[in-house]
């Protein structure tokens, strides 16, 4: 049997200052990555700050969200410690991270730059670069004990760790400057075949998407160049800190075969950059009331009340059992494939919840069914 | 009910897109038609649901449908679709396979974002269009498409491009695109499940693809569970008296397990019943699919592609019987 995850143990734990909470979509991350935070902040009295991503509405104007405006608000109703709670805004996160690094006047060049617009606002993989990037902001300021930092929804979980390395290397700009370069064809090189196809390539770019765009493109380069150095060393930090023992992973999931099998790729992954992955939270699990009575003799039961012609509201009871019994048989199965498969892989339970949660008492509900 | 002839299917991951995707196609292919499925995102999810090998950049028949129709699936990728696209204009040849090597069409789809989603989109367009000896080649085509998050963005490739690219055939492709997905011809549904993050998104990508004049389909209901108890009250007398009826011990612990399910499920109802009058007030046709409760296999697919025929929404199958 698999480890039980104590998560109580890991938010007391001074050492931890971040917990990262990342899966699958739809399996309630973030709603986890809050009630974490808010069980870190009254339970275990540490000043803390969630950095959500892409909150239900409710359940952000339960933490007091209203907006996107990258401040962490303290959160009002938390009883017995602090907890601030922010959203990303992912476009001013990353025109704070050029001011970070270049001039005002180069700045403000940059920022007119339609290309600069398009991918600071476009770019798949801006989103996790910059959760990424204002992770090691919160981080930098030593303004807090714990950062509990839930994981954009991406087509892939694990586009979060790839996003700063891909963008750095998108801005390392290799092929930009090829592109850009006045093509020099000819010469008798053993790359003048690779040259010569990047000649016709240039010259079929210009006709494609004409000269405008290749001085756009050309003015965006030049004015990030400067930059380059800046962007890999941020991204390499924050990488490094992930990989820290200060760092707690928490993969959420739900009990269903395409998010664990999602959750185990995951795992593989963290152990792979040897980032320290503390646990699987099994989320929306379903539990039977009535475990005495299993689904077939409940159907049985619901049929021969059908006979009888009476008894609909028992009839339709054990109908919806049974259903909860054979969901939750399913469940378990692909649960225990997921237990034999990474039997070092501590695991929490939290049993799926009658309506949505959105607000304090909810997600100390959760926090409870977490820790215990 | 579906008389659009390109098909683009959206909503939150996780509710279920890509299997209401793969059912309409089934479902237009019903009758001796062919159909084609695509998927963009490179995530396999055609392949996954049919148990099949990963798709390549080829349209192949991936299902017959009732009736003798097929369907027949296609994972577009934006570098084999930009080569495509450069052999048919330019001729590359064997340069192109250089350039590939050199990683320049990784980072010529990369580099502008919009240009990616004109090369997607113009190949779906492509074939939603495309005929053979005066005739269609697809009665239909459906997009599994990007997620209700991104989906303005990747359908309103116009904007996008016309700010970076103002001249040049990437203009005239990407006008011809949207000139489509603007049209009849073109019908966006939006997959859901009745549960909060997901409804509200659906709410939130139906007024905007509005306000950017892309047509709206019907809302898809997905996973939808049997009103069981309707109407009725649960007590805890009634279920004693039920249980003995049936012939089954009514202790206390019986009694008290099956009433606190009860209560839980009418619950939830009532929040799935709320989340419905929301999704009824975007006044588009709502159509549920039932939850299949042995998962979504090529059996569960034929019923979902029958319910969809049917307009949905009719009494739901009971999957508990």
């Amino acid at each position: 049997m698999p480890p039980q995850l104590d998560a109580d143990a890991i938010l007391a734990d001074n050492s931890i200052r971040i917990v990262v909470c990342c899966g699958p979509g739809g399996v309630g991350k973030t709603t986890t990555a809050a009630a974490l935070a808010l069980r870190a902040a009254e339970l275990h009295g540490r000043h803390t700050v969630v950095l959500t991503i892409d909150p239900a509405r409710r359940l952000a104007q339960s933490l007091g969200l209203v907006e996107l405006d990258n401040t962490p608000r303290q959160v009002k109703g938390v009883a017995g410690g602090e907890l601030f709670a922010m959203m990303l805004d992912m476009k001013r996160t990353f025109d704070e991270v050029v001011l970070a690094h270049t001039d005002p006047n180069r700045a403000e060049e940059i920022f007119a730059n339609p290309f600069y617009q398009a991918m600071s606002s476009t770019f798949s993989g801006t989103q996790e670069y910059m959760a990424m990037e204002k992770l090691g902001q919160l981080r930098a300021t030593n303004e807090w004990d714990l950062i509990v930092v839930d994981t954009p929804p991406s087509r892939s979980a694990l586009d979060f760790l790839d996003a700063p390395a891909r963008l750095a290397r998108f801005l390392d700009g290799r092929m930009l400057r090829l592109l850009l370069a006045p093509a020099r064809a000819g010469g008798r090189s053993v790359f003048s075949l690779m040259t010569a196809a990047s000649a016709m390539f240039t010259k079929v770019v210009h006709k494609i998407v004409g000269a405008q765009l290749l001085t756009d493109l050309s003015g965006f380069v030049s004015a990030l160049d400067s930059m380059f150095g800046g962007f890999r060393e941020r991204a390499e930090q924050t990488y490094r800190i992930l990989q820290d023992r200060e760092t707690a992973f928490f993969v959420v999931a739900a009990p269903e075969s395409d998010a664990l099998r999602e959750a185990a790729f995951f795992s593989r992954r963290l152990g792979e950059e040897r980032m320290p992955l503390a646990g699987l939270i099994l989320n929306k699990v379903h539990r039977v009331e009535a475990p005495a009575l299993s689904a077939d003799e409940s159907l049985a039961a619901a049929a021969v009340l059908d006979e009888l012609g009476d008894h609909t509201a028992t009839a339709g009871t054990l109908r919806i059992h049974a259903a909860l019994a054979q969901q939750t048989v399913r469940e378990n199965r692909v649960a225990a494939e997921f237990r034999a498969a990474h039997p070092t892989v501590p695991v929490a339970t939290v049993a799926a919840l009658a309506s949505d949660v959105h607000d304090l008492d909810g997600l100390r509900d959760i926090g409870a069914a977490l820790t215990g | 009910m579906w008389p659009a002839r390109l098909h683009v299917v959206t909503g939150k991951g996780g509710t279920g897109k890509t299997t209401v995707a793969a059912a309409l196609a089934l479902a237009l292919a019903t009758g001796g038609q062919r159909t084609l499925l695509v998927e963009v995102e490179g995530r396999q999810g055609i392949a996954q649901l049919f148990d099949t090998m990963p798709l390549p950049y080829e349209e192949l028949r991936i299902a017959s449908a009732p009736g003798g129709g097929e369907v027949r699936a296609l994972a577009v990728d934006a570098e084999e679709a930009l080569m495509e696209y450069l052999d048919l204009f330019y001729k590359l040849g064997r340069a192109g396979k250089a350039l590939r090597k050199l990683g320049a069409i990784d980072f010529a789809t990369t580099v502008a974002p919009g240009m990616r989603d004109v090369l997607l989109t113009g190949k779906i367009k492509e074939a939603t269009t495309r005929s053979f000896d005066g005739r269609r080649v697809y009665h239909a085509v459906v997009l599994d498409a990007p997620p209700t998050g991104r989906i303005g963005r990747f359908l309103n490739v116009t904007a996008e491009t016309a700010r970076l690219a103002k001249l040049g055939p990437i203009k005239t492709q990407s006008e011809g695109v949207a000139a489509i997905l603007r049209s009849p011809m073109t019908s966006v549904h939006v997959v859901t499940l009745l549960e909060e993050m997901p409804v509200q998104e659906t709410v939130d990508a139906v007024a905007e693809l509005s306000a950017l004049g892309i047509p709206i389909g019907n809302i898809v209901v997905n996973a939808a569970r049997p009103a069981l108890l309707a109407g009725t009250k649960v007590t805890r007398a009634e279920l004693r008296r039920g249980l003995a009826a049936a012939g089954l011990p009514d202790d206390r612990a019986l009694v008290a397990g099956l009433h606190s399910e009860a209560a839980a499920y009418l619950t939830r109802q009532e929040l799935e019943e709320s989340l419905r009058a929301e999704l009824a007030e975007l006044g588009r046709p709502l159509v549920e699919l039932p939850l299949l409760s042995a998962g979504v296999d090529r059996t569960g697919l034929g019923t979902l592609a029958g319910v969809l025929l049917a307009g949905g929404g009719g009494p739901v199958p009971d999957t508990l019987a």
